[in-house]
Parts: C-alpha cells; structure tokens; sequence
C-alpha cells in the first residue's frame, strides 16, 4: 500500500455516491479512497456494478441528476467535488479529462474530425481557428494515426474504431492534462487495436509524464500497463497495491476470485467413431451494397468458401476479429441467411430449404446469442420466453406441461424455477445468458451456435457460464459452434479451431495445433496481442 | 454482481415493465389530475344528462338565449308580461293581478263563456303550471285563475332554440368522447397490425403496403369524407369510419418505423432461429415492444378525432339534430357569441379541458414509458 506524497496530483477520500431511485438509494460508492501520482498509471479494477465508473465519473461531476456525492477529491489543493460547473470547467476538460468505452458515439458525425479537434481550442483556449487547426494536426500525429492530413478532413463514419478512440485519446490531450482517466477504452475494439491502443496510451504517457487512472474489468490490461491496482467490489476498495504483489499474493478473497476466474483447461477430444453431425461445403455468403442509382452493385463476400465439418459432441471454435465474417457463417449454417454451398445436418440437406421446410430441424439446432440483454424480449416472462419454441415444435403440450418443461429447464442452467414468472430486466446480465441458455435447451438440441456467448459477461461470470455450456455438452452430447472473439474462452471450449479474416479461414487445425504452433502471421498477431497477458499471468500463478 | 440481485425474497411473480410505468405515471401530478379531471368529465358525460332535470332536446320557447345562471328562471320581471301574453292567447281578459309567493291570482273575464280548458293556454307557457279556474261566476264569464310559477334552473343558459345548454353539453360530452374513443380504438387496431406486418415482412410487400397508405394519404380527407356521407348519408357510425380509416395511416407509419428496430433486436432474431412463425413473432414480440409508442400515440389521437369530429360538425357533415357534439356546440355558439356568450363558452370549457387533460396523460405517459430510463 502506497500512500500520498507530494508528487500526488489527483486524491480521491471517502468518496460516498448514492443514487436515488423510485425504489430506494442505491449505494453506489461507499467511501473509497484512491490517488495518482504524477507520471503513475493507477487501475481500478471490479465487474461491472462495482462502482468503479460511478467513482471516477463523480470525481468529475458527471453524474446522472439522482446522484448524490460526499467526500473528497483534491486536486491542486482544492476540493473540486461538488464545485459549481463553471469552477469544475477550469479543471475538467483541460487538467483532467477522460475518455470513453464507445469510440462510435463520443464524436459528433456531422462535423470532420479536425473541426471537432479545434473547436475547445478556440472556444476555450482562445486560439485562432489556424492554429487550433495546426496544433490539431499535431495532435493526430501524436497519437499516430496514418495519413493525418486526410483524417483531418474526414467525418467520423470514414475512420475505423481504433482511429476514433485515438481521436478521442487526441482530443484529451489537447489541453496538456495532468490526468488522464480512461474508462474502459479499448473494450469495445478487437484485441489486435486494444494492443496498439494500450501501446500508444503507455508512450503518451512516458513522453507527456501525465498520470492515468485507467478503469477496467480486463485483468490482463492492468498487468500489462499499470503501476498500482485497486480492487473494487460492490462500491469498496477491498484490495490496493502495487500490480505485481497484487498478481502473485492477492490478500483478499476477491481478488483472488477474480484472478482465478481466467478459463483454463482443456476439452476431453471426441472419439473419431463419433458420427458426423455437421458438414459444410463452400459456403459463402455475399451482400450486394447499395452504391447508387445506375452504378454497378458492388457485392460484399463476407464469408467466402468454407467448408469443415464437425462430429457429435466437438466443438468447433471460430476466432476473428470484428466484420471477418464469423457471426454470418453461424447464421448461414443455420440457414438464417441466404448462402451458396451446401450444408448437411444429421445427412438431410439443409441449404436451400425456405422457412416452412427448416421449421421442423430448427428444435435440433439452436442459437445463443451475445447480449443476453437484447436477445430476451423485455415484455414477456422467463417462463414465456423459455417455453415459446415448445409452442412451435411441440404443440400438443398443455400450458401446464410447457410450464414444467420450463421449470426443468431453468434448474439445469441453475436458475430457481420460481423466477420464472419475472421480467428479464429483473435479471443480472449472467442469469440473463442462463435463461437464453434454457430457452435453447429446453428443446433439446443437437447441435447450438455459440455467437460471443461470453463476451458481454463479466470474468467471474463468464467461467460459471462456460462451465455451464461444459456440463451441458457432457450430459447431452452436445455439438457447439463456438464463435469467439476471446480466445481464451475458445481454448478452454473447443477441440478444433478456425481462425477468420475478411471471409476467409486463415488457418484451421486442434486447438493445441492452433495456439502452440501458429502457422499464419495473422494467428501470431491475435495469439499475441491477447494471449500476452495471459502466458504472463501463468508464468507468476 | 449487479444490484438487481441484492434483492432475492422478492416475490415470484416478476414486476413487468408495465408495472414499473404505472407507477412512474402515477408520481406524475400533471398527469394524475388530468386522469381526475378527465374522469370527472366521462362520468358529468354518462350521467349528467339522466340527472339532470332536462331533456337535451326539450325546447323552451319562453326561455330562448337566456343567460348561464345559478338563480332560477323565471325572473321576477319576467312572470307578469308572460301571463298577459298567456291570458290574451286565452282570449280572456285579465282584470286585476297579483302574485303570491310562487303562485299567480288574475281575475279574469271575458265576453264569451271561459271555457275550463282555456287554462291549457296558461300551462303550455313554459313559466307555469297547474293552472286552474276557481270561483266561476254565474254567467260564466268570469273567474279566478291560479296558476304555480315554474321555477327552472339553466345554470348553463340556453341556446338559440331555448334548449338546456348544460345537459345539451353533458350528452355532446357522450357523442364526442366516444367518437374519440372508438375511433381511436379503430385507426389504432387497423394501423399497428398493418404496420407491424408491413414492417416485419419487409421488402416488396412493405413497399405494397406503405406505397398503398401513401396513396390514400394524398387523398384530401375532407373530399373523402363527403363522399362517404354522399354514398351512405349522415350517421354516426360513419363518423368512426370516415376519421378511424383515416388515422391509421399515421399510426401505421409510426408502428412500421417502430417495427424495423424491432425486427433487428436479438429476440425476433433468436424467434426465428427458434422457428416460430411470422404471425407468432409478430404478435408475441413486434407488437407487444410497439405498445409503448402506441399507448402514447393514442392519448394524443383521441383529441385529434375529437377536433375532427368537431371540424366536420362545424361544416355540417357530422352529427345531425337534435344530437350534439362539442364541435357543434361550439360552432352554434360562435355564431351566437354576440349576446350570448354562454353558448360557446361552456362547451368550450369541457372541451379544452378534456384536450388538455390528455395532452397532459399524454406527456406523463411517454414519460413513464420512456426506455431511456432502463
């Protein structure tokens, strides 16, 4: 444990923040105390609810208008909680500033990006419009993204989201900040951008000797760039210190809950006597673009020519980064989207048939989706949303068998069958995946389409969920498709694995084939720049 | 690890998102006493015009374009001159007369034999009744008449055709707000199933459907209107025809727009994944997601179709005599505002109240049904 010295820039003390609501005050943050020092990066880790943002957001009078703080925050020797707007503006924006989880939203589309960058320059710095552009330019260059003088000129919709989160990383530089709060930044991009974006963050800060306070769930990151970690927890700082004592003798429970919360282990292989469930023969999928009236149609090929198969009882792990085309392969196996090629389930031609024909194999082939907070309708119950398939493939059930089926299924998901007349927007974001996992399960299927089924979930939750999906293959022989962004969850699942990029397999084989030996520069790049953290952390564990 | 979860004795029985917008609705006092108000007006409306001690179409002759007031008619200046002109279509002479209390006592005479039913022309006055002959003298040609004063009340006034404003306004109230209601009910119904499907099937058949209420959008409604009343005459069913048909094209578009989001949310795609079919994915998921909208949508329509309603009233192509409307109320009074302000102002007051009153449940509603507070 550290404590406060001189070089301190920004001290947080007893930092209370509760929020009113129609049902009560929900404690948001219970008295938590963090600092930074100069040219200090600073983690504060936790799951989501864990108060981490809502601290920092505090700090910066961001709150929403139910929120209430007490406290402390110093900054400069000044108390700057609670100051009026006009006071806090000297300070926020320009000593400290903060940047975003969603690099989409946080620009403005209608104005180019070197409009965006100048404009607090001149309105706030007083600089002529020339110069706000020139200093502008500079900062692009800063933060290295390729071609500055173009981008500068560019609307937001032309720059891809590792581009708009260095915008946005320049934009908070503008102003030379003694602090640097990034709350979650790279967590919405693909890990080879995260790499590059944490790579950037770590030299901005060695040249500018800013302080970061760098807010995340991702244990990986904090190993990679921070100096000290806190450990949030339901709104406490239960563990603090410097990063590498944190990693190798956690003190509390949590921490170590979290470190261990890392998938791990391996799939038992399948016997190649098992029969073949699944085949796929150069499919592909293509979308026609829309470029205008009297153009040529510019057709998009976002899966082209895959072909695997797999038995009863693999799983398949397909890794890519965002717009490879993963999730539409998925979908046009299940035959959700139209595809050329040919697909066999269980040696009935799949490909080609229209809705009515597939109505009966769709019970044996399911799909669990990423947001379990989109994908359940919020005005019907669990129950209902759990037994609708059984309406469609098992009509001649009463309403009391349906609602036994549902009971049976919620309680293999480990859920409490009571719950089930409730809302799902009266569930965690874990239950949630557990219900759309029972709504798929209680059909009984053969084969389930996995789509970034743990990438909205916190690590502790995402290991009780693969677990899950593990106990359930074993019970039910099931075969999984498993797409992934993660692949570390990918190698905890799967047997064989599928790396894509731009529509095509880059690189097939077993998981052990994949993730020792990489063929492809491509595998290399992803297995490095997200299996880095974690080889390290299984090195010190 | 979200707060959701602190929370486990809760009771099975889920709280649905409903559960939770009624309640913010009902912390919205702008809201809570426009439903008051709102009430209040539905209930003078269903049960006004029984209890109230006149017809709506009852005509008092005596008492046409009389003022709004608490004090009963008739005046004490009034009881005089309308006993004479009473007496002289009786064909009687009035000899001496006195009033007392509420009762009028006139000898009267005349040069013929009064004939005992003559007092029928007393009574068929508006001012009195149980009028009778006493004391008949020998030759027939004299006698007493008694007549009670009848004291009425008209605390809204009267219209041009001596009719009660106030029960005329109560039974408008009936006419406009189920007007409103039903044709509501009626554009809503038509317009989220067509818009829901239009929305969720998508391609070439949306373009059908949407290309279809386009071109009855270029229709001009009042052209429509008076083709539909040329080819079916006057009635009141119509009047929901004419304005339902032709608000659920907005309400169409509005459930379209709606339903395009819908159809790319997650559980329409896991529905379909699931094989269920269009009619089970549109009516378990599309609609019930577009209610919110609707419901909203809705309160702000029934005034809107009351001030159609009132519109088409005003042209003289909605309800027929001797029924009424707010709108035809209003619009008798504006032609009478001069010297008879009462006449437009009352029903304008129940008018402008109930608008206002859903305007404001209106607001209340989208802002209780408002997702960003999810």
């Amino acid at each position: 444990m550290t404590t406060e010295t001189s070089k301190t820039v920004l001290a947080i003390k007893d930092l209370v923040v509760d929020f009113e609501t129609a049902t009560g005050t929900v404690n948001a943050v219970r008295g938590v105390e963090i600092h930074v020092n100069a040219g200090e990066t600073v983690a504060i880790v936790g799951e989501s609810g864990s108060g981490k943002s809502q601290a920092m957001m505090a700090a910066m009078g961001l709150l929403a208008s139910n929120g209430r703080t007490r406290g402390e925050v110093t900054y400069e020797d000044r108390n700057i909680l609670g100051l009026p707007i006009r006071k806090l503006n000297s300070v926020r924006g320009r000593k400290i500033t903060m940047i975003f989880q969603e690099p989409m939203t946080s620009l403005d589309p209608l104005y180019t990006i070197g409009r965006q960058l100048a404009e607090p320059m001149v309105v706030h710095g007083g600089l002529s419009w020339k110069a706000a552009k020139a200093k502008a330019l500079e900062l692009l260059r800063l933060v290295n993204i390729p071609e500055p003088e173009r981008k500068i000129k560019s609307y937001p919709y032309e720059l891809s989201g590792g581009q708009r989160q260095r915008v946005m990383i320049a934009m908070a530089l503008a102003n030379d900040p003694d602090v640097l709060i990034a709350d979650e930044p790279t967590t919405a991009l693909d890990v080879t951008t995260q790499a590059q974006i944490l790579d950037l963050l770590a030299d901005l800060q060695k040249r500018l000797g800013m302080a970061v306070i760098f807010i995340t769930h991702d244990l990986g990151i904090v190993r990679r760039i921070a100096d000290r970690v806190y450990v949030m927890k339901t709104g406490e700082v239960v563990e603090s210190g410097e990063t590498a004592t944190i990693f190798t003798q956690p003190a509390h429970p949590y921490t170590r809950m979290l470190l261990d919360a890392e998938p791990t282990g391996h799939k038992p292989p399948v016997p190649d006597s098992a029969q073949v469930l699944l085949e796929a023969q150069k499919v592909s999928v293509e979308f026609e673009l829309d470029t205008g009236f009297l153009q040529p149609k510019h057709v998009l090929r976002a899966v082209d020519d895959i072909s695997f198969s797999l038995r009863r009882g693999q799983t398949l792990g397909i890794v890519g980064e965002s717009g490879s085309g993963k999730s539409t392969l998925g979908r046009a196996i299940l035959n959700l989207l139209p595809a050329s090629g040919r697909v066999v389930f269980q040696g009935q031609q799949i490909s080609g048939r229209d809705r009515a024909a597939m109505r009966a194999l769709r019970k044996d082939m399911q799909l669990i989706f990423q947001d379990p907070f989109g994908s359940l309708s919020p005005r019907m119950t669990v129950g209902q949303i759990i037994s609708e398939g059984l309406l469609v493939h098992e009509p001649s059930l009463s309403a009391r068998d349906r609602d036994l089926r549902a009971c049976q299924a919620l309680e293999e998901v480990s859920l409490d069958p009571v719950m089930r007349n409730r809302y799902p927007h009266e569930f965690s974001g874990g239950q949630r995946q557990r219900i759309a996992i029972a709504r798929t399960m209680v059909l009984k299927p053969e084969l389930v389409v996995l789509d970034e089924p743990t990438s909205a979930l916190d690590r502790t939750i995402q290991k009780q969920v693969v677990e899950l999906l593990k106990d359930l293959q074993k019970t039910y022989d099931l075969t999984y498709l498993f797409i992934s962004h993660d692949l570390a969850v990918v190698r905890a699942l799967s047997d064989t694995v599928m790396v894509m990029q731009r529509g095509k397999v880059v690189e097939a084989g077993t998981v052990d084939a994949i993730f020792e030996a990489p063929k492809s520069d491509y595998t290399r790049e992803l297995i490095g720049a997200a299996m880095l953290t974690q080889q390290q952390m299984m090195e010190t564990a | 690890m979200t707060l959701t979860l602190t929370n486990n004795e809760a009771p099975a029985k889920g709280r649905s998102l409903w559960d939770d917008a009624r309640d913010r609705l009902l912390a919205n006092r702008a809201a809570v006493a426009s439903m008051i108000v709102l009430v209040l007006i539905a209930l003078l409306s269903v049960f006004g015009p029984i209890l109230s001690s006149h017809n709506f179409d009852t005509v008092y002759r005596d008492y046409v374009k009389v003022p709004a007031s608490l004090s009963a008619y008739p005046r004490a200046d009034q009881v005089e001159p309308a006993f004479m002109s009473a007496a002289r279509r009786a064909r009687v002479t009035v000899d001496s007369y006195a009033r007392e209390g509420d009762t009028v006592v006139a000898e009267i005479s005349s040069s013929r034999e009064i004939d005992p039913r003559s007092v029928r022309y007393i009574d068929r006055s508006d001012l009195f009744r149980n009028a009778e002959l006493t004391g008949m003298s020998e030759d027939k040609k004299s006698a007493t008449l008694r007549a009670d004063i009848n004291f009425m009340h008209f605390y809204f006034g009267t219209d041009a055709n001596g009719r009660d404003m106030m029960t005329r306004t109560f039974i408008a109230g009936r006419v406009s707000l189920t007007i409103g209601l039903l044709a509501t009910v009626v554009a809503i119904s038509i317009g989220v199933l067509y818009g829901a499907t239009s929305g969720y099937l998508g391609g070439r058949v949306d373009q059908m459907m949407m290309r279809a209420v386009d071109i009855l959008y270029s229709l001009p409604f009042i052209f429509f209107v008076i083709m539909l009343v040329v080819f079916f005459g006057r009635n009141f069913i119509l009047m929901f025809i004419a304005v339902g048909a032709v608000e659920w094209l907005d309400m169409a578009r509005i459930v379209r727009g709606q339903t395009l989001s819908i159809k790319r949310q997650e559980y329409v795609q896991a529905a379909e994944a699931m094989g269920v079919s269009d009619r089970g994915i549109v009516r378990r998921h599309i609609i019930p997601n577009t209610l919110g909208p609707v419901v909203v949508y809705m309160t702000l329509l029934v005034p809107k179709v009351i001030l159609l309603e009132s519109f088409l009233s005003f042209l003289g192509l909605g309800i027929q005599e001797p029924m009424t409307s707010w709108g035809v109320l209003i619009s008798e009074g504006a032609r009478n505002l001069q010297g008879a302000a009462w006449m437009l102002i009352f029903p304008s007051i129940f008018l402008t109240s109930t608008l206002f009153a859903l305007n404001f449940i209106g607001d209340g509603l989208r802002d209780a049904l408002d997702p960003k507070d999810r």
